[in-house]
């Protein structure tokens, strides 16, 4: 049976179409075959989640060397979850960048474009899908030095400053992972993680697996963009081609974080880490600087897309201040928002897109008035920023609910109120952009503009339109979390 | 223990640390872009060390089972590292690749140069590239 190799298909298709990709050489051939790899990747991912939800865990021995000695993937409720966003995501994204690539890149970079686009997401469904330390961190690297070409075949020259940047943050980051994972090895002597977190148990030692603690958390930070480890972030997202940033904003960081979810639930164990250490308050910390602070930051920007980049990193300050409560409410909101945060943000980005395509560039100076001409695009980002806000009947709403039940069942009714403020941050500068867009009068340049081209738009509406459906209909987002943190919360499995 | 005999006994561990925060040091202070990718490729380097030191023990061989050989050394870690070394060399060329394209685009390879040349909000060559 074919759904029995589900687990590793998922993570070989787009890795072998990479290659296959570069031999083509043609550019809508490329884009052909990496949107039906994308697709068939999200088909597998739903079947992958409906297997593990009618069957539970499910483990894959490649090459059928039995774990922990061969590398094994593991698939529970929380990595299915996140291949189905991931590939999701990658299969809107795939749809959408057709006609923004060909407006950005020049023509012979096109095939190389989707030649790295299908390594990346191979990537990135490899971090979700593997359960073997090491590996995660190979594939980890797959994904960041994919990301790092794309973001350097953005336009402006700026895009190599912020592709080199980034290349030595997440290098770092990458690094200190591994040190991590080989103060681990050297303690348990397994790399696979379910047995890891089982010998963990019987270490004496601890001062070497706290410091592997600390590298592995430090490296994801950086990974993620946590506060203040955030420095590579905007600029990558602001000067990237477009699909780009839709693609990475909706799922680089997300999967960093499932990294981080991983071992601190799966491998270190909830009660080492938040209990005995200060790991909570940290990250509480951190986060709510990030909401504030970046929010500030995002207020005073003059690019959008730099704007929005900062307004990522706030909201990733959401997604870890949910996991610090340490409570299966919190961990609940943290899950349901990194789905409905990648929902916001890829629309967001795919819809600036739009703007890209008919202006080459957005910042405030250029787009007064843009409404006007270019209505349909303009009113998906009023949408998708109120989803970020967070008014109710959008998916931003159901993430807060949750952050704020979880912030007064822990008894802290300040950080609930916290989490109200830093929403008024996000009020102004989406704002911003209503006022920009709606009450200034378009000039000459920009009334000769057309709406962007269908092909864009749908995509970009249909994500919106997810956004809305989701914030109405919150049932299915909110139980798959909830499992998840189920799941998490049973730690050591 | 003495702090000569604690560095001889954990002298990979110590030769280890040295190496990475050398590699670091390198890629903070530093602002000439390739020598960031070197200093990064020393702080690559000292986990290389950190995994294959633990694998060896004196006297252990290769584990092939046989008779008269009891102690052998652990291969799996030089067989991670052997792939830390194909990410490492992909990354240094990638980097290497890019500081050819940012010397192509802004004429220099000095971050803070560099960083001059984008304060202005919109350089001419910027504005040119973008018609």
């Amino acid at each position: 049976m074919i759904s029995q190799h589900f687990p590793i298909l998922q993570v070989v298709l787009p890795l072998i179409a990479a290659p296959v990709i570069i031999l083509l050489r043609n550019g809508r051939a490329a884009w052909l075959l990496a949107t039906t790899v994308s697709w068939v990747s999200l088909i597998i991912a739903l079947a992958l989640l409906e297997q593990v939800s009618a069957g539970g865990v499910i483990s894959y021995a490649i090459g059928s060397w039995p774990p922990p000695w061969g590398i094994e993937y593991r698939i529970d409720q929380v990595n299915a979850f996140l291949l189905v966003l991931v590939s999701l995501i990658a299969a809107v994204v795939s749809v959408y960048s057709r006609a923004s690539v060909d407006a950005e890149l020049p023509r012979e970079q096109h095939y190389l474009f989707y030649a790295m686009f299908a390594l990346c997401l191979a990537g990135l469904l490899g971090i979700a899908a593997t359960g073997d330390a090491f590996n995660l961190f190979v594939f980890l690297e797959i994904s960041s030095l994919s990301s790092y070409v794309l973001i350097a075949l953005g336009r402006d020259r700026r895009a190599l400053m912020a592709a080199y940047q980034y290349l030595v943050m997440g290098t770092i980051g990458a690094t200190f992972y591994i040190i991590g994972v080989g103060l681990l090895y050297l303690m348990t002597g397994t790399l696979n993680m379910a047995d890891m977190a089982h010998r963990l148990s019987g270490v004496a030692e601890v001062k070497p697996v706290l410091a592997a603690l600390a590298f592995i958390t430090v490296g994801i930070c950086l990974k993620l963009a946590l506060f203040p480890l955030h420095l590579w972030l905007p600029n990558a997202y602001a000067y990237a081609p477009s699909a780009v940033t839709a693609f990475l904003a909706a799922t680089a960081t997300k999967v960093s974080v499932y990294v981080l979810l991983r071992f601190y639930f799966s491998v270190f164990g909830a009660s080492a880490i938040f209990l005995a250490l200060p790991m909570g308050q940290i990250l509480l910390v951190l986060s709510l600087a990030a909401m504030f602070i970046a929010s500030t930051v995002a207020i005073f920007q003059s690019d959008i897309k730099r704007m929005f980049a900062y307004s990522s990193v706030a909201q990733i300050g959401y997604i870890t201040l949910g996991i610090s409560f340490d409570s299966a409410t919190g961990l609940t909101a943290g899950i349901v928002h990194l789905f409905n945060h990648a929902l916001t943000k890829g629309a967001l980005f795919m819809l600036l897109g739009c703007f890209a395509l008919r202006l080459g560039r957005v910042s405030f100076s250029d787009i007064g008035g843009i409404a006007r001409v270019m209505p349909v695009t303009a009113f998906g980002i009023v949408l998708g920023g109120l989803s970020l806000i967070g008014v109710p009947g959008t998916v931003g709403f159901v993430s807060k609910w949750y952050l704020v039940l979880a912030a007064l069942e822990s008894g802290q009714w300040w950080i609930a109120l916290a989490i109200v403020l830093s929403s008024l941050l996000a009020v102004v500068y989406v704002w911003r952009f209503v006022e920009v867009a709606y009450f200034h009068q378009p000039d000459a340049k920009l009334a000769k503009l057309k709406e962007a081209r269908l092909e864009m738009l749908v995509p970009a509406w249909l994500m919106i339109a997810a956004c809305i459906y989701f914030g109405l209909d919150a049932e299915l987002t909110v139980s798959g979390a909830a499992q998840a943190a189920a799941t998490l919360l049973q730690g050591v499995r | 223990m003495t702090i000569a005999g604690h560095i001889a006994g954990y002298f990979t561990y110590w030769a280890t640390i040295f190496v990475a925060m050398a590699g670091l040091y390198i890629v903070i202070a530093r602002g000439n872009l390739i020598k960031k990718l070197v200093g990064l490729g020393i702080f690559q380097t000292s986990v290389y060390l950190l995994y294959v030191a633990p694998g060896k023990l004196i006297g252990g061989t290769a584990p092939i089972v046989a008779p008269e050989f009891q102690v052998y050394s652990n291969p799996l870690p030089h067989v991670l590292i052997l792939t830390a070394i194909v990410v490492g060399v992909a990354t240094l060329a990638l980097g290497l690749a890019l500081v050819v394209r940012i010397r192509e685009a802004y004429g220099s390879i000095e971050e803070d140069e560099i960083l001059d040349q984008d304060e202005p909000p919109v350089s001419p060559d910027t504005a040119s590239r973008q018609a």
